[in-house]
């Protein structure tokens, strides 16, 4: 589930809220994101692809993050903020992930199981 | 800016991309088009957060028969060779178009040739609402459609829906519907699926619509048990173990599913991708990226390290019941109403089963732009003369009871989930425990039906359980019908296929639900 967004990294672009399929995040009084409805995030990563400045960081379980847990913790996560988004290949510079997509060897397999 | 009342050609409910397709597809005939999605049209739906297959067949003759006889015995023998045939030929068209229009960034093989079998749900997705922009189409997200408008003749004639991020309410009155809005996967929270809860279904039925296959509905996917993430695909690289280490026998990806959900009801069932070459490995990496995600954080090595798992319920998203369709343009009985995409059977193509891999996103661009072009055709048609004319709303349950009304929308969603998730009721199926199953899901329906009613954001909650409620018992009953095993249809009870029950079987009702052989038995396969 969505856990931090970190007001250092934010420009308050409000991607974030547009984005969100399950609408988890409303636009605080200081134009920072709020995750205001925690329990309808469905953990599909996508707000971490398209925030542009890697302020957002989706903990690795399907619940709420346990108190004190490091996935709360902005500072321990410092390198994994943006991961998403780089393997997605967005962002000035960088290429498309999916030109190196290889799907296609899985859905051949599938097609004729061994 | 609140938007109260838009005219258009032509609405389509959902921007996967069914819905997608479509609206591009009615715009391009000409039709003024708006598309108003629950989430936000590029990254909501099944397709946006995942790796998708997709069948991409050469028009080459050997190639192309190939392609649809390695699924015909999988599926039941349900599907139909002509709309399989139809759907290569789409396909492979609009999967040109999507390197030639959107350009969508393709892998290249050795012979520098793009390989265009697959799609990654982000880049599609994104590359898809950029396409519906520029095709003119007006495009409202966060803004999930409750119910459909009929005219006088039960003809459909728009929907109303509300918009969340502004708190107001919306109507479009439109000349003909795409319901593009996915399947049913009952809040599960599988991968990208808890937009998915089979609105779409109930406003047809509403309408008076059909429903098909609905006992193919026992979708479930292979996740870790501590996150949503699912990509059966891999799986079949793995190996299932006990608490203790010992091998679990039997279990895997594809046939042996049914044994990991047994074992599951009473332990839990661990799992490492053993079966993986380094290569392979690396190309798992590329394929769906974010499978690994919630690995890579907590610090496992899923090829290396054991994982405990756990079975998702996927539905009708990858299941094949939906909306009956009953025409090329996919039509429904209901004019100017069309179903694309995982809201509309995908029997057609696949029969009962799905399984993993490609048919269904091939499904869904080949349906939506049927669907598309279908319903800017009877736009055209009805022209001037739809112009103005009255228009009642159709929605029931969750917004206008029979009785006095009450909240509660949670609870009904708990009721139906402790009645479809467990894996002993719905994919380990058999007749004792599905007829009480049904029973209760009867019981939730009379009184959602009777008192439940949702205002503001809790009108879209409660149309939701509205929607799961009715689904749930479209699917126990067309699977207490089927009293045979077939597709993805498994009655532990009943394991045989019975020749005499080759044929589907039509659903429908709301109050009262009946299903009916669609006709009479095909004939055998030669
Ligand atoms: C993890 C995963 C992997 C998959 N992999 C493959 C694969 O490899 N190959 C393959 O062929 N298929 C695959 N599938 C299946 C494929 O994703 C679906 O068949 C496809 O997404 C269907 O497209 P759709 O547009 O019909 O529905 P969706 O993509 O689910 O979109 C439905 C849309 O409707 C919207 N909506 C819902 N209710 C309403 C409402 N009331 N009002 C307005 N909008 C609404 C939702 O927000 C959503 O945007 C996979 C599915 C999953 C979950
Ligand atoms: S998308 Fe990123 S930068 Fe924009 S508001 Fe959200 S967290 Fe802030
Ligand atoms: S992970 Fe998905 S559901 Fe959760 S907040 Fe981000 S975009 Fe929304």
């Amino acid at each position: 589930m969505i856990e931090v967004v970190s007001a250092e990294r934010c420009v308050k672009c409000d991607v974030c809220v547009k984005v969100c399929p399950t609408d988890v995040f409303d636009r605080g009084a200081d134009g920072l994101p709020v995750i205001a409805r925690q329990s309808d995030c469905q953990s599909c990563f996508m707000c971490e692809a398209h925030c542009p400045t890697d302020a957002l960081y989706v903990a690795p379980f399907s619940g709420p993050a346990p108190d004190g847990s490091p996935h709360t913790d902005e500072a321990a996560l410092a390198d994994a903020f943006g991961e998403y988004r780089r393997i997605v290949g967005w962002g000035r510079g960088r290429t498309p992930g999916s030109r190196a997509d290889s799907n296609h060897i899985f859905t051949e397999r599938i097609r004729s199981p061994r | 800016m609140t938007i109260n009342e838009i005219d258009a050609d032509v609405l389509v409910a959902g921007g996967g991309p069914a819905g997608a397709w479509a609206a591009v597809k009615a715009a391009e005939a000409g039709a003024s088009v708006v598309l108003a999605d629950k989430g936000y049209l590029g990254t909501s739906g099944a397709t946006a957060s995942a790796g998708t297959g997709v069948w991409y067949v050469e028009p080459r003759p050997e190639a192309r028969e190939a392609a649809m006889a390695s699924r015909e015995g999988l599926g039941g023998y349900l599907a139909d060779r002509e709309w399989m045939a139809r759907v290569l030929d789409q396909t492979y068209a609009n999967m040109n178009e999507l390197a030639e229009v959107s350009r969508y960034p393709f892998p290249v093989d050795d012979d520098g040739r793009q390989i265009r079998r697959g799609l990654q749900g982000p880049e599609y997705m994104r590359r898809m609402r950029v396409r519906v922009r520029r095709a003119g189409v007006r495009v409202l997200d966060h803004s999930p459609v409750t119910e459909l408008l009929a005219d006088g003749s039960g003809a459909v004639a728009g929907a109303a829906g509300y918009r969340l991020r502004d708190e107001h309410p919306f109507r479009v009155t439109a000349r003909a519907v795409v319901l593009a809005t996915g399947g049913c996967a009952f809040l599960s929270k599988a991968l990208g699926c808890d937009v998915n809860t089979g609105d779409g279904a109930l406003f047809a039925a509403e309408a008076g619509a059909e429903l098909s296959g609905m006992e193919f509905s026992n979708a479930y996917a292979i996740a870790p048990a501590f996150t949503s993430v699912t990509k059966t695909a891999f799986y079949s690289f793995a190996t299932f173990y006990h608490a203790d280490g010992s091998v679990l026998e039997g279990a895997g990806s594809q046939r042996g599913r049914s044994v990991i959900a047994r074992t599951l009801l009473t332990e839990p069932v661990l799992c490492r991708i053993d079966k993986a070459t380094p290569e392979e490995q690396r190309a798992m990496r590329l394929a769906q990226p974010n499978f690994f995600l919630p690995f890579d954080r907590q610090g496992i090595d899923p090829f290396t390290d054991l994982f405990p798992v756990t079975l998702l319920a996927e539905g009708t998203v990858r299941g094949t019941g939906g909306i009956r369709i009953t025409g090329p343009d996919c039509a429904t009985t209901v004019p100017g109403l069309y179903a694309a995409g995982d809201a509309a059977t995908r029997e057609l193509i696949c029969g009962g089963f799905t399984g993993g891999g490609s048919h269904n996103s091939a499904w869904a661009m080949s349906s939506g732009t049927w669907a598309g072009r279908g319903a800017a055709r009877h736009a055209a048609e009805l022209g001037g003369r739809a112009t103005g004319r009255p228009v009642r709303a159709l929605g029931e349950a969750g917004v206008r009871p029979a009785g006095p009304a009450t909240g509660g929308h949670a609870e009904y969603v708990r009721a139906v989930q402790a009645e479809v998730l467990p894996y002993d009721k719905n994919l380990l199926r058999h007749a004792d425990r599905l007829v009480p199953a049904l029973d209760a899901l009867d019981r939730t329906w009379r009184e959602l039906a009777g008192t439940l009613r949702g205002e503001g954001a809790g009108l879209v909650r409660a149309r939701s359980a509205a929607a799961m409620t009715a689904h749930a018992r479209w699917m126990y009953s067309a699977a207490l019908a089927r009293t045979e095993t077939r597709g993805m249809h498994k009655r532990q009870d009943l394991p045989e296929q019975d020749p005499s029950q080759r044929r589907r079987l039509v659903t429908g009702g709301l109050h009262e639900v009946w299903t009916r052989p669609e006709t009479a038995a095909l004939a055998v396969a030669s």
